[in-house]
C-alpha cells in the first residue's frame, strides 16, 4: 500500500462529515452568501451615466437617496405586513389550538385543508381574489345587496384588499407553526394547572401562551418577514396609492435597470429581515425551524 | 399526547369546542374559496373575440380543456416548469440529504463548522425572496451570465435545499444508529449498508423534502421574476398575461395542479399513517 493510500484511509473517517456536506455548502455559499455581498457592493458603487460602467467607490450616498426617495413605501410595507400578520395569527390560533387538542381522528384531514392554499399557484390564488374583489365580484355584490355598504364603495385597489390578499395567502404560515408548538404541550401539565386550582383562563395564560411563544415568534417570522417583500399581492389588489418597497425594488431591477439604487432598498430590507431572523435565532435557536416548516 | 377523545368531556368544554369545530370549518370554507372559484371558473364559457377567463356565468363548457393545448407560450412555459421543478429537486434532494445526513450523525467536534451552516440555512429559508432573487440577479449580470433555464435551475435548486435540509433532519432525529452497526456486525460494506439501512429508512423524510421542493420550484414567482429572461415559467407567464388578459386555459393548468398536489399530500397522509412510528404527520409539502 502506498504512503498516499494510507494517509486517505486514516483520514476517511474524519472526512466523510465534510464530504457530505460539501456540495451542498459550496451550492450555498455560491449562490445565497456571495449574491449578498455582491449585493452590498453594487449598492456602494457609482455608476457613470455616461459610459454606463460602475466602479467601487464606498459611496454610501445612494443609501441616502434611495431612502430619501422610498422610506414612504418602506413604512407602508412595514404597517401592512404587520397588520396582516396580526390577522393571521388571530385567525390561525383558534384553528390550531382545534386542531391540536380536539380533531381527533380527523386531525390530518384539517392539517390537509390548512394547506389548500399552496395546491394553487400564489400568481393564480391572487388573480382569483382580484376577481372576487372587484366591484362587480361576488364581496361586494353581496355587501352591496345586505346594504352593508354603499353603491360606490371599492376594495380593489385599495390597502384593505392588499392586506386581505396578504393575510390569506400566508396564513398557512403562520398556522402550522401555531399548530406544531400547540400540539406538544402535555395534557397533564394542563391537568396539573387544574388541580392546582388554576381556572381555564388562567392555564391558558400561564401554562398554553408561554409554552407556545416559540411557535408564535416562528409564525411571526414565517409571515411578515414574506409579507415585507410581497409585491405581488400590492400589484395585483393594490394601486398607486398603496405602493409597497417590493414593486419599488422590482421596478428598479427589472423596468429601470437601476441595479445600484435596486442593491440599496434590498440591502436595507435584508437588514430589517435580519434584526427578526437573529433575534428568533438567539431567543429560539435556528434548528428549531425545522420543526416548523 | 392529545386529550384523551373517548372519555365523556364536561358539557362546558363541549360547548366551547362546538364553537372552536364551527370556526374551524369556516376558516377552512374560506381558505377553499379561491381554489373553487378557479375550478368552477375552468368550466366557464367565454364571450367575445379573443377567450379571456371573466367571473360572469356564461355557461358550462369543456372546450378548454379539450383545447388546453391552443395556447403555445402558456403551454411552453408549463412544461418548462415542470421540467425545472424535477432538475431543481433532483439536485435540491441529493444536496440536501447528504447535508442534512452530516448535521444530525455528526456532533460539533466532528463536524466543525456545524453551527455556522445551521445559521446559514435558517438564514437561507427565513430571508425575503425578493432580496434572494434581487441579489442573484446582480451576481449573474456583474458576471455577465445570460439568463435562462440554468440561471433558473441554479436558483430554484439554492432555496430548495435549505428545505429539503431542514425537512430530511427533522426526520432523522430520530434515526437509530444501532441498526446501522448491526448491519457492519452483519459484514456489510459501508456502501452496501447505506443502500439497504439507511437509504430505507430515511426514504419517508426525503420524500417529504423532495416533494416539497417540488411544490416550491413549482410554485415560485418572486425569484423567478428576476432571474428568467426570455424562459417563462408558469407563474411567470401567467402574472404577465394578467395585464392583456388572462386565457381560459391558466385556470385548466391550475386544476391540473391542484389535483396533483393534492394527490401527493393524500397519499403523503396514507403513507405516513402506514408507518410503525408514530411520528410527526407530514405537513410540509
Amino acid at each position: 500500500m502506498t504512503e498516499r493510500n494510507s494517509w486517505f484511509r486514516r483520514h476517511r473517517k474524519t472526512a466523510v462529515p465534510y464530504l457530505l456536506a460539501l456540495p451542498a455548502v459550496v451550492w450555498l455559499i455560491a449562490l445565497f452568501l456571495i449574491p449578498l455581498v455582491v449585493m452590498l457592493v453594487k449598492s456602494l458603487e457609482t455608476c457613470s451615466p455616461i459610459t454606463g460602467s460602475c466602479e467601487m467607490a464606498w459611496n454610501w450616498s445612494i443609501f441616502h437617496l434611495e431612502w430619501s426617495m422610498f422610506h414612504k413605501q418602506f413604512f407602508t410595507s412595514l404597517r401592512y405586513a404587520g397588520i396582516a400578520t396580526v390577522i393571521d395569527l388571530l385567525l390561525a390560533f383558534p384553528i390550531a389550538y382545534f386542531i391540536a387538542f380536539f380533531s381527533g381522528r380527523r386531525k390530518n384531514f384539517f392539517l390537509l385543508m390548512l394547506l389548500v392554499p399552496f395546491f394553487i399557484s400564489f400568481v393564480i390564488r391572487t388573480i382569483i381574489w382580484q376577481f372576487l374583489l372587484s366591484n362587480s365580484g361576488i364581496v361586494l355584490t353581496v355587501l352591496r345587496d345586505l346594504h352593508l355598504v354603499g353603491a360606490d364603495y371599492r376594495i380593489l385597489g385599495t390597502s384593505t384588499a392588499v392586506i386581505a390578499g396578504m393575510a390569506y395567502n400566508y396564513l398557512p404560515f403562520t398556522a402550522l407553526p401555531l399548530y406544531v408548538s400547540l400540539e406538544r404541550i402535555d395534557s397533564s401539565i394542563l391537568d396539573a394547572g387544574a388541580d392546582l386550582y388554576a381556572g381555564k383562563v388562567m392555564r391558558f395564560v400561564k401554562v398554553v401562551l408561554p409554552l407556545c411563544i416559540p411557535g408564535i415568534f416562528a409564525a411571526f417570522l414565517l409571515t411578515f418577514i414574506p409579507a415585507l417583500g410581497d409585491y405581488v399581492n400590492q400589484q395585483v389588489l393594490g394601486g398607486i396609492s398603496n405602493t409597497m418597497i417590493g414593486t419599488i425594488i422590482q421596478n428598479l431591477f427589472l423596468v429601470n435597470a437601476n441595479y445600484p439604487g435596486g442593491s440599496a432598498l434590498s440591502a436595507i430590507l435584508m437588514g430589517v429581515s435580519l434584526i427578526g431572523i437573529l433575534a428568533y435565532a438567539k431567543i429560539v435557536g435556528t434548528k428549531s425551524i425545522g420543526e416548523y416548516l | 399526547m392529545a386529550l384523551d377523545l373517548n372519555a365523556p368531556p364536561p358539557p362546558r368544554r363541549q360547548r366551547k369546542v362546538r364553537w372552536l369545530r364551527v370556526y374551524s370549518w369556516l376558516l377552512i370554507g374560506y381558505l377553499t374559496v379561491p381554489i373553487a372559484a378557479m375550478v368552477i371558473y375552468s368550466f366557464n364559457q367565454v364571450e367575445g373575440g379573443i377567450p379571456q377567463v371573466s367571473f360572469t356565468w356564461n355557461g358550462f363548457t369543456t372546450k378548454w380543456y379539450q383545447q388546453w393545448s391552443e395556447i403555445p407560450g402558456l403551454t411552453d412555459s408549463f412544461w418548462l416548469s415542470i421540467r425545472l421543478a424535477l432538475a431543481a429537486t433532483a439536485i435540491a434532494t441529493v444536496l440536501g440529504t447528504l447535508l442534512a445526513l452530516a448535521l444530525v450523525r455528526y456532533s460539533p467536534r466532528q463536524f466543525k463548522g456545524k453551527g455556522l451552516i445551521d445559521q446559514t440555512l435558517f438564514m437561507n429559508i427565513a430571508a425575503p425572496e425578493i432580496v434572494m432573487g434581487a441579489s442573484l440577479l446582480g451576481l449573474f449580470a456583474s458576471l455577465h451570465f445570460a439568463r435562462g433555464f440554468v440561471t433558473l435551475l441554479l436558483s430554484h435548486a439554492v432555496f430548495s435545499i435549505a428545505y429539503v435540509t431542514v425537512t430530511v433532519r427533522a426526520r432523522l432525529t430520530g434515526f437509530d444508529g444501532r441498526l446501522e452497526e448491526a448491519a457492519g456486525d452483519l459484514g456489510a460494506k459501508p456502501l452496501t449498508t447505506f443502500w439497504l439501512v439507511t437509504l430505507p429508512l430515511i426514504t419517508p423524510g426525503v420524500m417529504a423534502g423532495a416533494l416539497m421542493a417540488f411544490a416550491l420550484s413549482l410554485d415560485d414567482f418572486v425569484a423567478s421574476n428576476f432571474v428568467s429572461g426570455s424562459q417563462l415559467p408558469f407563474p411567470v407567464w401567467v402574472y404577465g398575461a394578467t395585464r392583456i388578459g388572462i386565457p381560459p386555459q391558466v385556470f385548466v393548468f391550475g386544476t391540473f395542479i391542484f389535483l396533483f398536489g393534492l394527490g401527493c399530500a393524500v397519499l403523503s397522509v396514507v403513507l405516513a399513517r402506514r408507518q410503525p412510528t408514530h411520528g410527526r404527520v407530514s405537513t410540509g409539502l
